[in-house]
């Protein structure tokens, strides 16, 4: 062999540096670079245009869209200023909303506890945030009671409501959603094919059609002198649609479940409920946890699809806003869905990245328990 | 079993100890959930049939055949306000069905693109495409359609300040002006040329896989039957002296007359569910393509496949199994959210059968009756589909 052909090659710099970084991850063939180069003009081209209509030529002040119209194409932020009070609240009355303000003080209480794997007493926050904090958020927000001024949900709207059809739907769907999985699994023929039924009709269509449902069904299916609030009506229905999404979603998890964990159940001899509650359902619903929060986010965004059977929720309230004749301009629509994007999304993502943070940690305490078993 | 007999137990006793036994308490539960669901049923009848009498709604599915009067902006069928309630059904499926089909192509398409990206070597690339999932599937999707539809389509210019797009194209605030192809004289030679093209490929690709079974020897069936499909048309269109003639939109008064006009409705539509369900078959083609092991590829490499091959015949396969399930529950999906028409004024079947319909007649039952009848159909046949091609695809193992 020739003496160049074996002479080594130059030793590569250790330890990489930004150059080395950029070769290997944007300028590493041809192809790559013509990419890289696409990309960045692309990043410029969107980053110019966000920041040229959110800041450089939005309009910062003004009394009504015309002020909005003098400057062409920008955000029109006094809109949002203008309509902030109720995108957040709805036409909830002005004097009132510090109750509105403290349910969610109130909610966070728990939920914080809750959330922050660190903090102890999680029994007692959850006995909280599901017997009484649910009873004191009707009291303060509905009132009636107490002293407190009587709000007909009719006045609800806003950020509000999204926020109370979402939790409530998820509080409400989630045992249901279980209950239907088990009955799903069950050797009873009856209660199984009942599960089936609901689950794959509820599944089978859109959440508008049970919305309309709600709507013009449900006042049919019920006596003359029932009633229901339109908020409740379309509440019940978001419920029932979650669970049966949950449905599938615990299925999965309870499929997971490996026979001999039902059988050494058995084997103790636990009671049905003792069984699934204290055997197989932990288990099941720590492995669907993902499963569980996609469901929810799905439920977040789907709220607002309501404004379709005329409950203002934050989208639906943005709409109002942009279509109300003070306002009018051609920014103004696009400022009012920025907006409402910015907060759902912020939701969104916020709970999602929970869930992630919440996965990891449970896995890897999963991976402990395995480990010390192992040991011994 | 001496010890059971020795112990009698009294009648009460043993009357008692039955609701021990599971199979008799398992009938006692059915029977009672039997007995509430009749129950329910029952009331809910009488109060409807009370309530419709009350508001004097006549009910029976005669109204099918009652003449509507009512218009409808966008039909691939014949259709006038002298047509029947039973033709707007019919509108409003066909619709539903092309914003279907129309969203299903282009949100596979971005999302195998975006998909793909998310996995590229290129940092920046993956970045930008992960940023799309990102924010993309965290809004909802009725922002998105509203966002499309209000703020982008409505802000376009009036059609006498129309964008002139290159090829005799006009887009505009009330839409999108095509020029619609006209076939000429002569257009017949090449649509026979088309067929015969598809009959050959579809010989071409029998006859290859016959051949790879009796002898391991490989055709290249796709390119040959490429050719076959597109090239012999071509071939005919050519020399029949291009037989497609060009109808151009043309301003007349207030707005284009001819060609093909794309309601804005309808590109709010697509653009919002095709970009929105597009970040969800993102993530899948990406799991998909991750779901296959790593040692599936080398052990291709070893066997001395090309890397064209290696894809076509050892990644893509498998990846497929992890794929399509997932991503005909997304198609279904699309088309069930296609009813969010309904928000922004598209004529699909929610809004034209269980909106407009509903609204004129008042059969709220009947209407929501066949509105569920029809998704329930199209979730069943995706579902068949979906068993049929999961039997097909499972792995066949000893």
């Amino acid at each position: 062999m020739d003496a160049a052909a074996t002479r080594a090659a130059p030793v590569p710099r250790a330890g990489g540096g930004p150059i080395l970084w950029l070769r290997d991850n944007l300028f590493s063939s041809w192809a790559n670079a013509v990419l890289t180069v696409l990309a960045l003009w692309l990043i410029y081209q969107v980053a110019a245009t966000v920041l040229g209509w959110a800041v450089l030529h939005a309009t910062w002040t003004g009394d009504d869209g015309a002020d909005c119209t003098r400057h062409d194409a920008g955000a029109c932020w006094p809109f949002v200023g203008a309509w902030f009070g109720q995108f957040m609240y709805g036409r909830y009355p002005d004097a009132e909303r510090w109750r509105v303000n403290l349910t969610y003080a109130l909610a966070l209480a728990g939920l914080v506890p809750l959330m922050v794997p660190r903090v102890p007493g999680k029994l007692w926050t959850s006995i909280y945030m599901l017997g009484i904090f649910p009873v004191l958020a009707v009291v303060l927000l509905s009132g009636g009671i107490l002293g407190l001024r009587h709000v007909p949900t009719d006045f609800w709207g806003g950020l509000l409501v999204t926020l109370v059809i979402s939790s409530t739907g998820i509080a409400a769907a989630f045992p249901l959603g279980i209950l239907l999985a088990l009955g799903r699994q069950s050797p009873m023929p009856i209660v199984r094919w009942a599960s089936i039924t609901f689950i794959e009709f509820v599944r089978g269509v859109p959440l508008i059609t049970v919305l309309f449902m709600s709507s013009v069904m449900l006042p049919l299916f019920l006596p003359e002198q029932w009633s229901i609030d339109k908020l409740v009506r379309a509440l019940v229905m978001v419920a029932l649609f979650s669970a049966a999404y949950l449905a599938e979603v615990v299925r999965g998890g309870l499929q997971a479940i490996p026979r001999g964990q039902f059988e050494a159940a058995d084997a103790l001899g636990l009671s049905y409920p003792q069984k699934m509650g204290l055997v197989v359902l932990p288990q099941a619903l720590k492995i669907v946890i993902p499963g569980i929060v996609n469901t929810f986010i799905g439920l977040f965004k789907d709220t607002s699809l309501v404004l379709i059977i005329g409950i203002f929720d934050l989208l639906g309230m943005v709409q109002a806003g942009m279509s109300a004749q003070r306002w009018l301009s051609p920014s103004t629509p696009m400022t009012g869905y920025v907006f409402a994007g910015l907060v759902f999304w912020l939701f969104c993502f916020g709970i999602s990245r929970y869930s992630q943070m919440l996965e990891r940690r449970l896995a890897a305490g999963g991976e402990r328990v395995v480990a010390k078993a192992a040991y011994d | 079993m001496a010890v059971s007999t020795s112990i009698r137990p009294s009648r009460a006793a043993a009357l008692f100890g039955l609701i021990y036994r599971p199979e008799v308490r398992r009938a006692v539960y059915q029977v009672v959930l039997l007995a509430a669901l009749a129950f329910v049923a029952v009331w809910v009848v009488n109060n409807v049939a009370e309530n419709l009498r009350r508001q004097n709604i006549a009910s029976g599915f005669d109204f099918l055949g009652r003449t509507s009067g009512f218009d409808v902006s966008q039909s691939l069928i014949e259709y006038s306000n002298v047509s029947t309630y039973g033709r707007a059904f019919w509108v409003g499926l066909l619709n539903t069905l092309l914003v279907a089909a129309l969203g299903i192509v282009a949100a596979t398409v971005i999302g195998f693109v975006v998909g793909i990206a998310r996995l590229s070597s290129n940092w920046l690339i993956a970045r930008l495409a992960t940023a799309y999932v990102e924010i993309v599937r965290n809004l909802p999707l009725l922002l998105q359609l509203f966002f499309w539809y209000f703020a982008v389509l409505k802000g376009l210019p009036s059609p006498r300040q129309s964008y002139a797009l290159p090829g005799g194209a006009y887009f505009n605030v009330r839409g999108l002006y095509l020029p619609a192809p006209v076939p000429q004289p002569g257009f017949e030679a090449v649509a026979i040329a088309f067929a015969v093209g598809l009959l050959l490929a579809v010989a071409l690709w029998w006859w290859a896989r016959r051949r790879q079974a009796l002898t391991g020897q490989r055709f290249p069936v796709l390119w040959t039957s490429l050719l076959a499909v597109v090239g012999l048309p071509l071939a005919a269109f050519l020399v029949a002296g291009n037989p497609i003639g060009l109808e151009y939109p043309e301003l007349k008064g207030f707005n284009f007359q001819g060609g093909i006009a794309v309601l804005p409705e309808l590109m709010a539509l697509l653009l919002g569910l095709s970009i929105y369900t597009a970040s969800f078959i993102a993530e899948i083609v990406r799991a998909g393509i991750l779901g296959v092991p790593k040692g599936q590829t080398e052990a291709a490499q070893a066997l001395g496949l090309s890397k064209g091959l290696t894809l076509r015949l050892v990644v893509i396969p498998q990846a497929a199994r992890i794929i399509i399930p997932p991503l005909t529950s997304q198609y279904l999906n699309l088309t069930k959210n296609s009813s969010l028409a309904v928000a922004i004024g598209y004529p699909d079947f929610v809004s034209v059968f269980t909106g407009t319909v509903l609204n004129q007649t008042g059969q709220a039952v009947e209407v929501i009756l066949i509105t569920m009848g029809v998704f329930l159909t199209l979730s069943l046949v995706t579902s068949l589909f979906m068993n049929w091609f999961n039997r097909r695809m499972a792995l066949v193992e000893r």
